[in-house]
């Protein structure tokens, strides 16, 4: 009693939530009203987990004065008995736009890009904004308000949605009655990131996901060396996210892989990102897990797609059909691997989806305590801000719930909301429950008439045995107006009614159609319960949930694939080594090795695959590849070394399996051809079913690509304002960045302090040997260039690839010790390739070139055994040699030739089985293997197919489904395939 | 000093390294040529072992096994293999030389629908790109117009000749249809999502062209004023034009093929028809045709089997269709690997010479240049080549002599010259 005193008086003295005494008032007379009020006999969840029954809620100025089961009540206390009744804390979303107007796209049409910033005193960069507050355009919106405490939200946290950085958020109480000065619980709240740009600028920069990732990371750089004060002039950007650093930060990452991406930046930077998720986390729980972050998640599970035209079916693919059966899961999902998550209605379309979609996530298990610590506690936690809200513990806001019973139950129904100690009437709690079953006598007929559904949502039922009457039903303020007619005369009948407060029997007046009045009775006959729990059973049905599969796409598998040892009895094996080709030879793999080449090995509990007139070869590499990426060209500047492909590995690519199919095992994806300098490589073996980083290489060796000719001097696109426009500029701009990178190693080295700058860290590597270029390139004059700069800055270029006039500068090449990857047969489709010929990779090799063929192209990486094959036909290669050009040559050219690219003992078992002899048109990869892991096999093909079109059948049927019951469905869609190849520019 | 010019000319010419400028076009037969000893793929399913080719003022006078006697010039083939030139049908051929320079563009002309738009009288005769064809075989195009609803009418040449009038065997042989697409792509540039929706115009569009067809029908019987578009759809309604349809799914084929059929039009060939092995006996009841896309392509659907572009043409052959390959989703130099899409259909089980016939027989036959070119038989063009292996397989795709009808054509190309100069320069060394 003396702690409750005690309390009583600091709230008073402290937080008054009205108590703005010193403004003045002229519109009346200055009194308040300091009275408590209480809630009694209710079923009270201070939080989460702690139920009371029978407990009390005291309030007074908006706050928690008491809760639980004894508490005294002040004397001048209004009282009011929730009996039979609950109480939860109200919920908070932490994640909205609420009440802050988005920005919308300038109108204009297309221009040449915009590359220099458009404002004066900030980061050199439109889209960082971190000098954003949120408060400054904070427009409290009633509307959204009521929608969100409809959905029973209390508190949302919002802040301005547009760009990488967004600046700082407001916390704010959904209080119609009081003003933003009430209402506003933190105008600061946290700080704001994406990897979106805003739209309110055309600066270029970061065109890609990959330089998004690369731009807040220098920012972070950046800021340190701000702080440090090393930094003359005045940057508003900087010093607002410095002086927000002790805030926590929020992270738009938008689905499970970006999720990791922004994990990864975090980590870097020791920023704990509460990170905005997508809804699909579920498909890669074990990484996201591993994050160990916090979550915002959005509840926004894809509605079914409308299948009932199956042409327009075709269109939608395995993924996205299995997406709309597996999403409600997440949550379950989430709560399974204790992933510490709160729910948003971020991405809904509407606030109301809210409620349905929790339902769902409820039908696939999702727990109902975790749901509400999700939408409670959690929330509140993340926030910082659990000793104000999320809970109904003395100090709180009085944030509230009242509903008719357990709050996720499907025919509770949310009576009251209340805010900061206001009361806002959802449904009315006093009206009496009419649900139930009743004879009616009107109009000299007896009619049964039940009342069904919630009681927001009343359904009525009017009948004479089979016949029915179609009827509208309205009911508030204990008034119950029936609406009924008779279908075959067109008659209608109107009654109304009071209620009587203890419910059963009613009657009142009625209207028959010719207008004359009389009266109607309605005898209770019993409750509607029965039929409500019959609906019951019909929807606790689990639906059913189709595995996911490693990729969740077609083709994936259940379990991944595991390494086996195989005997290849008999093969003509195709070494890529000094034997050369070798006729009826074994090989044999072992814990993903090639342990034996040889004559009758014995297979020593190893699988014997008969490979007799088969061919068996490595594993293709393809030196130049745009697949299994998101991103491929950060075309925002001339330089991009500080983007990394491996920041965007796609395992999902469906390129991936079909490469495979073709005998492709390693790729080096490339950054695209927009700049001189691109951006960093990633190596990686096709491991179909792993994720992004089980992908990679091991201890891949670094590349990054550069680029020469129209691309990056913008010959064949509308734009006339960046530098190099001609080759000459290619030139200079190389000089100026590697004379950069000198005098930044130099003073590194120096021991001198130094702006931490990624792009430059790249540079310096290339001139110490530590990173390889591979150089896209066509015409002589800037090979011979490229060849002649490095060797002024006393560096190697490691590749040219494309070289497609590699053939006029072959001795050149020889002499500088530099390699040629390119095209078979590919000319005429811009100037700079006019004399691009097939016989280029074979006048390159007769002059000591090592040679690649790649492909730089999604389809034709799956044959590049034909494309190795031409050079046969334009310039008379030998086949070994030939053949040599899609194995040992690339992976000499990509460093990686100590482990993969030939048929030796003890390097990885990369390997491909070919129907045929490798270099024909006829041949067809029957299995390929990498590291002894068989991820394409002809026959788990054929049973693949025959799954997907099992799958696909059988989630058509459930769309079809869920439309006839009712549910709702959106038109059929299809991914756009976006085969990216140098040129792209995303 | 003339004469001086002359013996430097002719120095330079068989050195082979007078690069840049085009190969001249060959003179006419003038004597008779025997072919002897090669493996004859006559390109309608049968093969000649051993066999003898006699061809005379550019037709062929007699074929057939040893049996035959040789006349004239004998070429020993033995070991080597015969082939009728291939056709490349479908194609913006000589109406673009460089793609990205777009001085050097003709291939799509403003409008929505207009078939009298000729291709013909745009075709570049002296094009580097379609010489680099013939090597490998490709020695006939159909010279297609590109873009808009009705992209005009193509005419089908021959790759040897000094100018347009010269190349052409075929004028005005068929119009391009360009089928509307019930799904269309999210114009994400414009702020839409990306990817692929329905398209709410489909039917719309669709009767956009039923009018103009219904119309064009019209006014062949009567017409006060001249209307050229019209005018030119003529040959469609008396049989003596066709109507190319380039179409891929399932719903637009049927929808195709029904309007067209509905409102006149005689003769309906597809073009592409990624979808048409769903529908193969709706194809075969209307007796149409398919010039079936390439094989070097990536599926459209993620869940398509990887290999479904790979055999497709094999898929609509075991159907029954008339069928032949078409490569216009690439760029003009891709045409010399046609040999390699219809290798690529055998390399699925298909037997090689039906393979053969998807890229030489099959489609002379559905351009309707087949009483001349397309096969080798008695009666017919000359228009063939030896290749010292399976012209079919990159592998053993090696031609040593080509004729188009008669006139024994260069293998020379610019490509081959800059190969012969580049190798003269590193032997100097």
């Amino acid at each position: 009693m003396k702690k409750y005193l005690l309390l009583l008086f600091l709230c008073a003295a402290t937080i008054s939530v009205n108590a703005q005494d010193y403004f003045p008032k002229n519109d009346g007379v200055k009194e308040s009203n300091s009275n408590f009020t209480a809630f009694t006999n209710a079923t009270l969840f201070i939080t989460p987990t702690q139920k009371i029954n029978k407990g009390t809620l005291l309030i007074h100025e908006g706050k928690v004065i008491a809760s639980g089961k004894s508490v005294t009540i002040p004397k001048n206390a209004v009282v009011i008995d929730l009996k039979e009744k609950y109480i939860y804390p109200s919920f908070i979303d932490p994640y909205t736009g609420f009440g802050i107007e988005k920005p919308k796209r300038p109108e204009g049409g297309r221009r040449s890009p915009q590359y220099e910033a458009s404002r004066e005193g900030f980061y050199w960069n439109d889209h960082i904004m971190p000098e954003t507050n949120g408060i400054d355009t904070f427009k409290y919106d009633k509307k959204n308000a009521e929608e969100l405490r409809e959905a029973g939200f209390g508190v949302v946290n919002t802040h301005l949605m547009d760009g990488i950085a967004r600046g700082t958020g407001v916390l704010v109480a959904l209080n119609d009655d009081d003003g933003d000065a009430a209402r506003i619980i933190e105008d600061a709240s946290g700080q704001f990131f994406s990897f979106n740009k805003s739209v309110t600028s055309r600066q270029s920069y970061p065109t890609s996901l990959m330089g998004a990732m690369a731009l807040l990371r220098q920012v972070y750089y950046d800021a340190d060396w701000y702080e440090k004060g090393k930094v003359k002039t005045k940057d508003r950007s900087l010093e607002a996210l410095i002086a927000n650093r002790n805030k926590v930060s929020f992270f738009e990452a938008g689905n499970k892989t970006n999720n990791l991406r922004a994990d990864k930046i975090g980590d870097q930077f020791n920023i704990n990102y509460v990170i905005v998720g997508g809804g699909d986390e579920y498909e890669a729980i074990e990484q996201i897990k591993a994050t160990q972050a916090r979550y915002i998640i959005p509840l926004n599970f894809p509605e079914a797609y409308d299948v009932s035209d199956p042409y327009a079916a075709e269109y939608i693919s395995l993924q996205e059909m299995r997406k709309w059966n597996q999403a409600p899961m997440n949550p379950k999902k989430l709560t399974e691997n204790n992933i510490i998550f709160s729910l948003t209605t971020h991405e809904l379309k509407k606030v109301s989806e809210f409620k349905d979609n929790l339902k769902k996530a409820f039908a696939y298990g999702f727990d109902k305590t975790k749901a509400l610590e999700a939408l409670t506690t959690v929330p509140a936690e993340l926030l910082g801000k659990s000793d104000e809200i999320g809970s109904l513990q003395p100090g709180r806001y009085a944030n509230f719930l009242i509903t008719s019973g357990p709050i996720f139950e499907e025919d509770t129904t949310l009576y009251e909301n209340w805010v900061q100690g206001n009361k806002n009437i959802i449904n009315t709690k006093d009206q009496t429950d009419i649900r139930g079953n009743y004879t009616l006598t009107a109009a000299g007929k007896t009619y049964d008439f039940n009342v069904t559904g919630t009681p927001s949502k009343l359904v009525s039922n009017v009948a004479i045995g089979e016949t029915e009457y179609p009827s509208k039903l309205e009911y508030s303020e204990n008034w119950v107006t029936l609406s009924f007619s008779n279908e075959e005369t067109k008659e209608v009948f109107r009654t109304t009614g009071i209620i009587p407060k203890q419910g059963g029997n009613f009657s009142g007046r009625l209207v028959a159609p010719d207008g004359s009045e009389s009266s109607f009775n309605a005898v209770r006959k019993s409750d509607s319960k029965a039929s409500s729990e019959e609906n019951k059973k019909e929807t606790d049905a689990p639906p059913k949930i189709l595995p996911i599969m490693y990729p969740n796409v077609g083709y994936g598998a259940i379990t991944k694939p595991k390494a086996q040892n195989i005997l290849f009895k008999n093969a003509t094996v195709w070494t890529s080594e000094d034997q050369g080709i070798l006729t009826e030879t074994d090989v044999l793999v072992k814990n993903g090795k090639i342990t034996g080449i040889g004559k009758n090995l014995s297979a020593g509990g190893a699988t014997v695959v008969d490979a007799t007139g088969k061919h068996l070869t490595a594993g293709i590499i393809d030196e130049h590849s745009h697949i299994a990426a998101l991103a491929i060209n950060e075309a925002g500047h001339n330089s991009s070394a500080e983007v990394t492909i491996e920041d965007v590995i796609d395992p999902e690519d469906m390129n991936i399996y079909r490469n495979l199919a073709g005998g492709v095992t390693t790729i080096q994806i490339l950054h695209g051809s927009a700049n001189p300098i691109g951006g960093r490589s990633a190596i990686i073996k096709l491991k179909w079913g792993e994720d992004a980083e089980g992908l990679k290489f091991p201890d891949a060796p670094k590349f990054i690509k550069f680029a020469l000719g129209e691309n990056v001097k913008q010959s064949n696109w509308e734009s006339y304002d960046r530098f190099p426009q001609t080759r000459m500029g290619v030139e200079q701009l190389y000089v100026n960045y590697f004379n950069r990178a000198k005098a930044y190693d130099e003073q590194k080295k120096n021991g001198q302090p130094f702006r931490y700058d990624e792009e430059m860290e790249v540079l310096v590597e290339i001139l110490n040997g530590e990173r390889f270029i591979s150089c896209h390139s066509y015409v002589q004059s800037e090979i011979n260039m490229l060849m002649k700069v490095a060797e002024k800055f006393g560096f190697r270029v490691n590749t040219f690839t494309h070289i497609l006039e590699g053939y006029k500068v072959a001795d050149k090449m020889k002499e500088h010790g530099v390699g040629g990857s390119t095209f078979s047969d590919w000319w005429a489709y811009k100037f700079e390739v006019n004399d691009a010929i097939p016989y280029n990779a074979a006048i390159m090799a007769s002059q000591g070139v090592t040679v690649a063929i790649n492909s730089d192209d999604g389809e034709m990486s799956r044959r590049l055994n034909q494309e190795a094959a031409k050079s046969v036909k334009y310039g008379g290669m030998t086949e070994e040699e030939a053949w040599k050009m899609v194995t040992i040559n690339p992976a000499k050219l990509l460093h990686i030739d100590n482990r993969v690219g030939s048929i030796k003992e003890g390097k990885d078992a990369d390997l491909v089985l070919w129907s045929d002899h490798p270099l024909s048109v006829y041949a067809k990869a029957e299995k390929t293997l990498i590291e002894g892991i068989p991820y394409f096999d002809k026959e788990t093909d054929l049973q693949k197919r025959k799954a997907v079109k099992a799958e696909r059948t059988q989630l058509i049927n459930m769309m079809l489904a869920e439309k006839n019951g009712g549910g709702k469905t959106k038109p059929p869609t299809k991914k756009e395939r976006r085969d990216l190849e140098c040129e792209t520019i995303n | 000093m003339k004469k001086a010019t002359n013996i430097l000319l002719a120095a330079a010419f068989s050195l082979g390294i007078t690069a840049f400028a085009q190969q001249t076009p060959a003179p006419v037969q003038k004597e008779v040529i025997t072919i002897t000893g090669a493996t004859a793929h006559t390109g309608d399913g049968n093969v000649i072992e051993n066999s003898v080719i006699v061809f005379e003022n550019g037709t062929i006078t007699a074929m057939g096994g040893t049996e035959v006697a040789t006349q004239g010039r004998v070429i020993n083939a033995q070991g080597k293999h015969i082939y009728p030139g291939f056709i490349a049908p479908a194609k913006p051929l000589g109406l673009v030389e460089i793609n990205a320079v777009r001085a050097s563009d003709d291939q799509d002309e403003l409008g929505s629908m207009i078939p009298q738009v000729r291709s013909l009288i745009a075709y570049n005769a002296e094009s580097k790109v379609v010489e680099s064809l013939r090597p490998n075989g490709v020695l006939l195009g159909q010279i297609t117009p590109q873009g808009g609803r009705i992209s005009g009418s193509s005419s089908i040449v021959q790759f040897d000749a000094w100018n347009w009038e010269d190349a052409a065997i075929k004028v005005d042989d068929g119009i391009h249809l360009n089928w509307p697409s019930s799904f269309r792509r999210g114009r994400w540039w414009e702020g839409e999502e990306r990817g692929y929706k329905p398209n709410k115009e489909y039917n719309k569009q669709i009767d956009e062209l039923k009018q103009f067809v219904v119309n064009s029908n019209v006014y062949q019987n009567d017409a006060t004023e001249t209307n050229e578009a019209m005018k030119a759809m003529k040959g469609l309604f008396d049989g003596s034009k066709k109507l190319y349809v380039h179409v891929n799914s399932e719903k637009e084929i049927i929808d195709a093929v029904t309007t067209a059929k509905e409102n006149g039009i005689k003769e309906v060939v597809i073009v592409g028809g990624y979808e048409a092995y769903k529908i193969i006996p709706f194809l075969k009841q209307n007796n149409i045709p398919v010039l079936v896309q390439h094989t070097h392509n990536l599926p459209d659907r993620d869940d398509d089997n990887y290999d479904l572009p790979y055999k497709l043409p094999k898929l609509l052959v075991d159907g029954g269709l008339l069928v032949g390959l078409e490569n216009s989703g690439t760029s003009n130099f891709q045409v010399r690997n046609l040999p390699f899409y219809a290798g690529q259909v055998a390399g699925q089980g298909m037997d090689k010479e039906t393979a053969l016939q998807l890229i030489s027989g099959n489609t002379a036959k559905i351009l309707g240049i087949d009483a001349n070119y397309g096969t080798l038989a008695v009666g017919k063009s000359a228009t063939l080549f030896i290749s010292e292996g399976d012209a079919l397989d990159m592998r053993t795709n090696q031609l040593t002599h080509a004729f188009i009808d008669g006139r024994e054509i260069s293998l020379e190309t610019h490509q081959t010259e800059l190969w012969k100069r580049y190798m003269e320069k590193y032997s100097r060394k």
